[in-house]
C-alpha cells in the first residue's frame, strides 16, 4: 500500500516508481474534477525565501481549488528573515501555524534541512540549484498525458544541460521507466558526468549532439530549456551560446506525429512564438498540469487521498 | 619482527595506538582529524621516514589511547592505506588497515559555497561513494553535490 502521508518531498529520488505513479494518478483525478473541498480547515504555510511568482501562484491556486488557506510570505524582505532569523527558527515557528510547509529557498540543501527540523511535512518548491521535485512531477505528468505512457520514450533535452536542474531531475526520474536520452547542447553546457553515470547505472542509453536537427526525427518529447546569463562567470561565453538553440515552427516539419514540445517556462528566446500555435506545442498546458500535480501532492501528504 | 624494529626507532610505546604508513604529506592532517592537539596523552609524530611502499611515510604513536572505529575511519579519507596497530604491554594486540566509513559527519566541509551547511548552523553529513572508476567520493546529504577526494577540506 502506498502511503505518502506525513512525508516530506525534498528530492524526486525520495519517491519510488510506484509512488510517482500514485501521485500522477491522483493528479489525473484532479484534472477531471478540480474543485474538491477537502482542505477545508487546513492551513498551508508558503515560505518563499526568494521570489518565484510562477511557482508560488501555482501552489496558491492548488490550495485554493482544494478549499484550504495559505499563510506565509512571497519574498524575504517582508519577513523576519531580513532581521537575521535562522531557517530553523522560521520553520519551527511557521510549523506551529500550519499543517504543511511549501518552501522555496536559494540555498542548496535547505529543503532537506528544513524537513529534518520541521514537525510538519515540507514540500520543496525549489532549493537553489539543487531540486525542484514538483516541476519534475508535472513534467512526468505531461509526458504520460501526451504519450499515453512513461515507458521507453525517446526524450531530447535541448539547451543548458549543465546547470539546468530540471533536466537533471527528469533524467533521474525517467531512468525508472526505461527512456532513451538525446542530449543536445553546446560543448560548454553538456550534461554533467554525474547525470550520465546515472543513466549508465540504469542500463540505459544516451546520445549527445551539438546539431539540434539531428534529434528532430527521433524524439517523442522535445524538452527545451533556457540558457541563463547569470550562470556564466564569463559574459562573452554567454554571448557565444545564448542563441545556439532556438526552436522555430518550421523545424518541426519532419518530426513524429506524437511529438510534444515541453519547456519549464518562463522562456527567453529559445522558443519562437510561431511555435505556440503548432499543436505539438504543449508548454502552457504543461504549466497548467502543475496545478493538478500540486493538488495531488498536498492531498496525498496530508493523507486526504 | 623486522617491521617492529623500524618503528622502535621512533620510540616504543607500552600501551596505545600506532598509525603507520601515512603518506608524509598528510601526517598533520591525520593529527588534526584525531584531535591530537587536545589530548593529554604522549604523542610521537614521525614524518619523512623511509618506506618501501610509500617512499616517504609518516607515523603517529599515541600512548594510552585507543580509538573507536568511527574516529579512526575518518583518517581513511586522507590516508586510505594507513595501518592501525594497537599495543598492550609492548605487544601488538591488533593490526589492520583503516576502513572507510559509510558516512562522514561534521568533520568535512562541503565544497559548495551555496550549500545550507555553509550558510546556516547545520553540521555537514556525507555519504561515502565511488565513481565508476572506483575513486572515493563524498555525496553531500543536503545539497546533493558529489565531492572528489582532492576537494576534501576539514572543518
Ligand atoms: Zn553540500
Amino acid at each position: 500500500m502506498i502511503n505518502l502521508k506525513g512525508r516530506s518531498l525534498v528530492s524526486i529520488t525520495d519517491y519510488s516508481k510506484e509512488e510517482i505513479l500514485r501521485i500522477l494518478d491522483i493528479a489525473e483525478e484532479f484534472e477531471d474534477n478540480q474543485r474538491q473541498n477537502i482542505l477545508n480547515g487546513y492551513v498551508i504555510g508558503s515560505l518563499f525565501f526568494e521570489p518565484s511568482t510562477r511557482t508560488r501562484l501555482s501552489f496558491e491556486s492548488a490550495v485554493q481549488y482544494l478549499g484550504g488557506s495559505i499563510i506565509g510570505f512571497a519574498s524575504p524582505d517582508v519577513s523576519s528573515v531580513t532581521k537575521g532569523e535562522s531557517l530553523k527558527d522560521t520553520i519551527l515557528t511557521v510549523s506551529n501555524y500550519s499543517d504543511l510547509i511549501v518552501m522555496r529557498n536559494p540555498l542548496d540543501g535547505s529543503a532537506r534541512y528544513a524537513s529534518e527540523v520541521s514537525p510538519v511535512p515540507i514540500l520543496n518548491a525549489g532549493d537553489g540549484a539543487n531540486q525542484h521535485p514538483t516541476q519534475c512531477l508535472l513534467d512526468l505528468y505531461s509526458i504520460r498525458k501526451t504519450q499515453g505512457t512513461l515507458d521507453n520514450i525517446h526524450i531530447a533535452m535541448v539547451g543548458d544541460l549543465k546547470y539546468g536542474r530540471t533536466v537533471h531531475s527528469l533524467v533521474q526520474a525517467l531512468s525508472l521507466f526505461g527512456a532513451t536520452f538525446h542530449f543536445v547542447s553546446p560543448d560548454s553546457l553538456k550534461m554533467p558526468s554525474s547525470v550520465k553515470t546515472w543513466v549508465k547505472n540504469a542500463n540505459l542509453e544516451y546520445h549527445q549532439y551539438t546539431d539540434f536537427m539531428d534529434v528532430m526525427p527521433i524524439a517523442d518529447i522535445l524538452y527545451m530549456t533556457r540558457i541563463q546569463g547569470e550562470r556564466f562567470p564569463d559574459p562573452l561565453e554567454y554571448e557565444k551560446v545564448k542563441n545556439a538553440y532556438i526552436l522555430e515552427n518550421s523545424m518541426l516539419e519532419n518530426t513524429k506525429d506524437n511529438l510534444k514540445v515541453l519547456h519549464p517556462l518562463p522562456r527567453v528566446n529559445e522558443l519562437n512564438e510561431d511555435v505556440d500555435d503548432n499543436p505539438k506545442a504543449y508548454y502552457f498546458q504543461q504549466a497548467k498540469n502543475g496545478v493538478y500535480v500540486r493538488q495531488a501532492l498536498i492531498a496525498a501528504i496530508l493523507g486526504l487521498k | 619482527m623486522k617491521n617492529k624494529r623500524t618503528e622502535l626507532k621512533v620510540s616504543a610505546i607500552r600501551n596505545g595506538t600506532v598509525i603507520d604508513h601515512i603518506p608524509s604529506e598528510v601526517v598533520y592532517q591525520v593529527f588534526g582529524i584525531l584531535n591530537l592537539d587536545q589530548t593529554n596523552s604522549q604523542v610521537y609524530l614521525g614524518t619523512n621516514l623511509d618506506s618501501k611502499k610509500l617512499g616517504k611515510k609518516g607515523i603517529i604513536k599515541i600512548s594510552d589511547k585507543f580509538f573507536k572505529d568511527e574516529e579512526i575511519s575518518k583518517i581513511a579519507l586522507v590516508a586510505p592505506n594507513a595501518t592501525l596497530i594497537e599495543i598492550n604491554d609492548y605487544d601488538v594486540t591488533k593490526k589492520g588497515n583503516v576502513h572507510l566509513p559509510e558516512n562522514v559527519d561534521k568533520i568535512v566541509k562541503c565544497i559548495n559555497p551555496k550549500c545550507v551547511t555553509n550558510n546556516q548552523n547545520v553540521p555537514t553529513s556525507f555519504k561515502v561513494t565511488e565513481d565508476h572508476k572506483g575513486n572515493m567520493k563524498l555525496f553531500c546529504k543536503y545539497c546533493e553535490k558529489t565531492m572528489a577526494k582532492d576537494n576534501i577540506e576539514f572543518n
